[in-house]
């Protein structure tokens, strides 16, 4: 077909390449092609423009804004407390990250400290969530490749984390479970039994997981030596988290800068060696076993003590006081119809997040509103980087390096 | 962290090298914050992140706000993070509004910090903040044809008109 005729049929401009003549026909020509955004691969609504010369991609765009809400707009209307259930619908498989990172945000600039049974109960919820991350991320990224049998038992697991959240808060997704001052209902009877149930048969699961694609050929072909991008390069993009650490650099929020009792766990940071695509599999599934470790310690070592700050200006009284203390009808009056003020300053706090690090930024103004939330997505992030992970490479492996940055639409648009 | 005292003496080597650079210097809850003149931001940033001293050379995050009804209106934060030492150091760059059409403008860190890119159009794209010379100033997240900064203080929260087929001619900008 002559470049004329593909023109018009296709509606695809097709240019050709200074350096070639007439003569070697259309293995040489640019094709500018739409991908996405809603396409599967994708792992939401992100479109691609991408020039491919042959099978080769030459040059790639990412088109986001797609699912943008406004929630960042929108928490600017509403008090402190009503902003978590906002927020944790940014990333929408990080929820407890999210909420995690607003509430530990606001602590800081009322200066509350969260007592350690809080704190520890954040930590198995935030482990139990980053499985869940990672378990959705193994099984659409391997579904991208070609194999549909390790999707299914990702998501049988996936089913068990989202029966612990029921629950422990009595929702699967969004659980609104994580508030400022502590958490919002201590756990129910033989949960923690239920968690040490589920982290061991997990420890094994995994380990059916690596059998299933650690010797896949196809698996292997596929990711090994592709998307490699320097370490300084990464740094230079802004990249945290498994890409960064599957290049060698154990940066992890967890360890440098322990925050929510991390300090008080064992747990080791797995790094790669090459930096490519086969080690951000292998990171994240390490992660995975090193997230059981976490909870594990967690649930076997969880003091005694409140679930949530006693300080009756930010948590609302236990219910049985309400009928006898006039003060504390007079707290949970306030605390619902306003909310708890804040004073005047702002913070910015990082945690890490299944995909890096998450940040939240928020300016208070004194009233009982943020004047401004910004969440610091590492999705939004790390996607630079995929245009240096992909250029130059098959768009076979463009589908690899994008099933392997893992972006979270949700969180990039926010 | 730096802390308090650290902070004083970055901001006083910073006067000496850079005169007119920082403002004001700022130590809360923790956090360590250089308030610098905007036409200064970028031999700030650069001296930062390349005196060997400094080391300030990840950029975790940009971001803009506003704090209307306060003067000036707008800052650009950045946030950096020395990775040796574990210390994070927020340069804020306050900007006033030169009122409409005009925008804030201020220079783009791009050329030195690449992770910036989508970041400062995000700013652009909320708070009509100009970086001058960025390779590629569009909005990002709004659709390209979009009219106003929706994170503006000011800028109406709801009130948008939606779309149906009995209003849609009369939706303004509809089918631009």
């Amino acid at each position: 077909m002559s470049t004329e005729a593909f023109e018009q049929v296709t509606g695809v401009t097709a240019e050709r390449t200074a350096h070639n003549g007439d003569a070697d026909g259309l293995e040489h020509e640019l094709f500018t092609i739409n991908f996405g955004p809603h396409h599967p691969a994708t792992h939401g609504v992100l479109r691609l423009i991408v020039t491919l010369e042959g099978e080769v991609v030459r040059e790639l765009t990412p088109v986001i804004g797609y699912v943008h809400t406004g929630i960042e707009k929108s928490c600017e209307d509403k008090s402190y407390w009503k902003v978590i259930p906002l927020i944790e619908r940014m990333d929408y498989l990080a929820y407890y990250f999210n909420a995690l990172a607003f509430c530990m945000c606001v602590e800081r600039l009322l200066d509350e400290d969260v007592p350690p049974r809080a704190q520890y109960l954040r930590v198995i919820h935030c482990e139990l969530n980053r499985i869940h991350s990672h378990l959705v991320w193994l099984g659409t990224s391997a579904l991208d490749l070609g194999a549909i049998s390790i999707f299914w038992y990702c998501f049988r697991e996936r089913d068990k984390i989202l029966d612990l959240f029921e629950a422990s808060s009595g929702q699967r997704m969004h659980t609104r479970y994580i508030q400022v001052g502590g958490v919002m209902e201590d756990i129910p009877a033989r949960w923690d039994h239920k968690v040490l149930g589920f982290v061991n048969d997990m420890e094994q699961r995994v380990g059916q997981y690596e059998a299933l694609l650690d010797r896949n050929e196809i698996f292997l072909q596929r990711t090994k030596g592709i998307g490699v991008v320097g370490r300084d390069r990464l740094l230079a993009l802004g990249v945290t988290g498994p890409l960064l650490r599957a290049a060698g650099f154990p940066w992890d929020l967890r360890k440098v800068a322990p925050y929510s009792s991390y300090e008080q766990f064992d747990f080791k940071i797995p790094v790669g060696t090459e930096g490519d695509c086969y080690d951000r599999y292998r990171v994240r599934v390490a992660e995975m076993r090193q997230s059981c470790r976490i909870i594990r310690q967690a649930v076997e070592g969880l003091p005694d003590g409140p679930f949530i700050t006693t300080n009756r200006k930010i948590a609302l009284p236990p219910r049985h006081e309400l009928a006898t203390s006039m003060e504390a009808l007079i707290h949970h009056f306030k605390l619902v119809t306003e909310g708890f003020r804040v004073p005047p300053g702002e913070a910015y706090l990082p945690i890490e997040s299944p995909r890096g690090e998450l940040g939240c930024f928020v300016v208070a103004d004194g009233s009982a509103k943020p004047a401004r939330v910004h969440m610091r997505d590492p999705s939004f992030v790390n996607l630079q980087a995929l245009r240096e992970m992909a250029v130059g490479g098959y768009i076979a492996d463009l589908i690899t390096n994008l099933a392997m940055l893992d972006p979270i639409l949700g969180g990039i648009d926010r | 962290m730096p802390d308090a005292t650290g902070l004083e003496l970055i901001a006083h080597e910073l006067r000496e090298r850079i005169p007119g650079s920082v403002e004001d210097t700022r130590y809360q809850r923790e956090s360590a914050a250089l308030i610098v003149s905007p036409e200064r931001v970028l031999d700030v940033l650069g001296w930062l992140a390349a005196e060997p001293a400094q080391r300030y050379h990840f950029l975790a995050s940009l971001h803009a706000a506003d704090y209307l009804p306060a003067e000036p209106r707008f800052a650009v934060h950045y946030e950096l993070l020395n990775m040796q030492r574990v210390e994070r150091l927020l340069v804020k760059a306050p900007l006033s509004d030169p009122g409409e059409p005009e925008l804030p403008e201020i220079d783009s860190c791009v050329e030195l910090f690449p992770t910036a890119d989508l970041q400062e159009r995000e700013a652009y794209d909320m708070f009509g903040i100009h970086f001058r010379g960025h390779p590629d100033l569009r909005r990002v997240l709004m659709p390209d044809d979009y009219g106003g900064y929706p994170q503006r203080r000011d800028f109406p929260l709801g009130g948008e008109p939606v779309l149906f087929t009995h209003n849609e001619h009369e939706v303004p900008r509809w089918f631009e």
